[in-house]
């Protein structure tokens, strides 16, 4: 490509040492008088950021001003009377925050609820993705016959649109037609009485399930290049001083996979915790006490009551919890890793 | 790495774990999706007695799915054909320039997707309400108002993969486009874009699956007319019955497009998805 381009750079160049001829017609003149107005250095200064303003503009639109609409929200009596008109709204300082985190109230203790259940679900869902992850990646190392296949059908769920997915398994999770039932109760007996499994108790280990073979893939996805990014040289050498397989785990692929770890497990954590689809589509329009997480249960809250208002103070306590955590555990694994 | 002896059994186990929690729903899916309605209603079993095309068929009648599929299309269609035309502009301004601001605009775009789409929802859902009382313009329930929602949702990560991709073609070949008498855009057109094609093919790509599986705003910004295939398979669970064999159908039928399409451009998506969490 470089070789072909030489010719025309020299033909040009010749060209204006020749002194040419008056400047090709077109898109060139209209440049060059362009040039004359706008000063050479902010024009080049000014191209950047033409070429991002659409982009800018979208964000805005979408994100940066709902957003700040949404703090605004916050502040208001926003019920179901001023929906249609929300200039009519009236204002009513932090009291919408007061009712959130008032846990003695109704809405303060079923937050309360939904959060700490998250939290768990959350950490239970990342905590087991990134262990699959890790262990596929892991084992994935190698050549092996199927090697390819395994890694590309490993893939698939992370590739399948949510909803088909996760309504697959809330078939497979149905007491008297599921999968689940069918295996447990018919095949190995373990257990007597059919359970449910998208209602009670049982609704907590299925939404995790769940949410940990649709999210898994990702993570496996990553460490897989991260594992291809490490040098085979540290594993040679440390051959050579006679480390056995465990040893070279734990003291080079662990260390190395740090700085990938360090982004997978945050974004895991993020898209796990504000999570909305995987409940939603699971439990239907009911979602279950037990599973009762933070994303359905603010939208539930909202438009079950039509109070914008409160639903708008959650989602504001939600993204502050979310930016303390990133900024805390960004802070926590920096300085160690600098330590180190 | 040298292998221990003990390597290949827990290769064995471990994968075939792995292989079996990925396989089963997946199983589920096509072996339900061809057994007759009574069949699944009886009871689970894992080889089908009867086989059957018929929910194939039904799929259409049970519910107006034809047109969920045609709202879907159209919309993740043109949402990723702008999203990824509008990500080519910024990522080659990001790649190719310096410019003051330059991190900040990387950062911010990067961290929306990270926010919960909830604190987007309600004050999205009265902008467009009180727009289209105050204007006329019908955004709520419109196909425009979740096209523009949508292709602000693959931008951010749009942005990041395209970057990746023209990094990697060298600033020689823009610079000799320049010398021949291209602009900015020039050089774009006529050598960055051929050059980065398989990449962006395989960013449209993932902006269509995005699209494609949103299920949050798509339950709330749809009426009847425009409602897309995320929400419209709930029209297979009436008061009294699910038909479950033709949710299977109906979900293996959509995600066959998006699944064919991740999987032919696999190699490219991979190389984008993880090109910025390992550098």
């Amino acid at each position: 490509m470089v070789a072909r381009t030489t010719p025309h750079q020299d033909e040009r160049r010749d060209a204006t040492l020749a002194g040419g001829g008056p400047p090709p017609p077109g898109r060139r003149g209209l440049r060059s008088r362009l040039a004359g107005r706008i000063p050479f250095g902010l024009r080049r200064l000014s191209v950047p950021y033409l070429l991002i303003i659409p982009a800018i503009a979208l964000e805005l639109l979408i994100h940066v001003i709902p957003m700040l609409v949404g703090v605004g929200m916050s502040f208001l009596r926003l019920t179901q009377f001023f929906i249609r008109n929300w200039s009519a709204a009236p204002f009513v300082g932090l009291s919408n925050y007061q009712v959130a985190v008032d846990f003695d109230s109704a809405v303060g203790s079923s937050l309360l609820h939904s959060f700490t259940i998250t939290v768990a679900f959350t950490a239970l869902s990342v905590g087991l993705s990134w262990l699959f992850g890790t262990v596929g990646a892991v084992l994935m190392q190698g050549a092996f016959r199927g090697r390819g296949f395994l890694r590309t059908f490993f893939l698939v769920p992370y590739a399948l649109p949510v909803y088909a997915g996760v309504i697959t398994w809330s078939f497979m999770f149905q007491r008297d037609t599921g999968m689940v039932n069918h295996v447990l109760v018919d095949q190995l007996h373990l257990l007597g009485d059919r359970p449910f499994w998208l209602i009670g108790g049982n609704s907590f280990a299925a939404v995790v399930i769940v949410c940990v073979w649709r999210s898994w893939p990702f993570a496996f996805l990553i460490l897989m290049a991260g594992l291809q990014n490490i040098d085979n040289d540290y594993y040679e050498a440390s051959a050579i001083d006679g480390a056995s397989w465990w040893r070279q785990f734990r003291s080079i692929t662990l260390p190395m996979l740090r700085p990938v770890n360090q982004v997978l497990v945050l974004v895991l954590f993020l898209w796990t915790f504000n999570d909305f689809n995987t409940p939603y589509v699971l439990f239907g329009k009911a979602a279950p006490q037990q599973a009762d997480l933070i994303s359905v249960h603010i939208y539930q809250s909202s438009f079950i009551t039509w109070n914008f208002g409160s639903g708008s103070a959650m989602s504001v306590l939600l993204l502050l919890f979310l930016l303390a955590v990133t900024v805390v555990y960004l802070v926590a694994t920096s300085r160690r890793r600098s330590d180190a | 790495m040298r292998e221990p002896r003990w390597l290949p059994l827990a290769r064995w186990i471990g994968l075939g774990f792995l292989g079996l929690f990925t396989l089963i729903p997946l199983y589920v899916m096509v072996s339900s999706s061809i057994k007759p309605l009574q069949d699944v209603q009886n009871g689970f079993s894992w080889i089908p007695t009867t086989i059957s095309l018929r929910p194939f068929a039904d799929i259409w009648k049970t519910i107006p799915l034809a047109r969920y599929f045609g709202n879907s299309l159209i919309v993740a269609s043109i949402a990723s054909v702008l999203s990824v035309t509008v990500a080519i502009f910024a990522a080659y301004a990001v790649s190719r320039y310096r410019f003051p601001g330059r991190r900040v605009f990387t950062v911010t775009v990067l961290s929306t997707q990270m926010f919960p789409g909830i604190l987007f929802l309600l004050p999205l859902f009265m902008i467009f309400v009180n727009v289209g009382n105050a204007t006329g313009l019908e955004l709520y329930g419109s196909r425009t108002g979740l096209i523009i929602t949508y292709l602000t949702f693959s931008l951010p990560f749009s942005i990041w993969m395209l970057v990746g991709y023209f990094d990697s073609i060298p600033k020689a070949l823009d610079e000799a486009a320049k010398v021949d008498g291209n602009g900015p855009l020039g050089a774009l057109f006529r050598v960055v874009i051929p050059a980065a094609i398989p990449g962006i093919v395989a960013v449209t790509i993932y902006a269509f699956m995005t699209a494609w599986g949103e299920v949050l705003f798509a339950s709330v910004m749809t009426d009847d007319s425009t409602r897309t295939l995320a929400v419209g398979l709930r029209g297979y669970a009436t008061e009294n019955d699910v038909y479950w064999n033709q949710v299977m159908a109906a979900s293996l039928v959509v995600s066959v497009p998006v699944v064919i399409g991740f999987l032919l451009l696999q190699r490219y998506l991979v190389q984008g998805l993880t090109a910025g969490a390992v550098k």
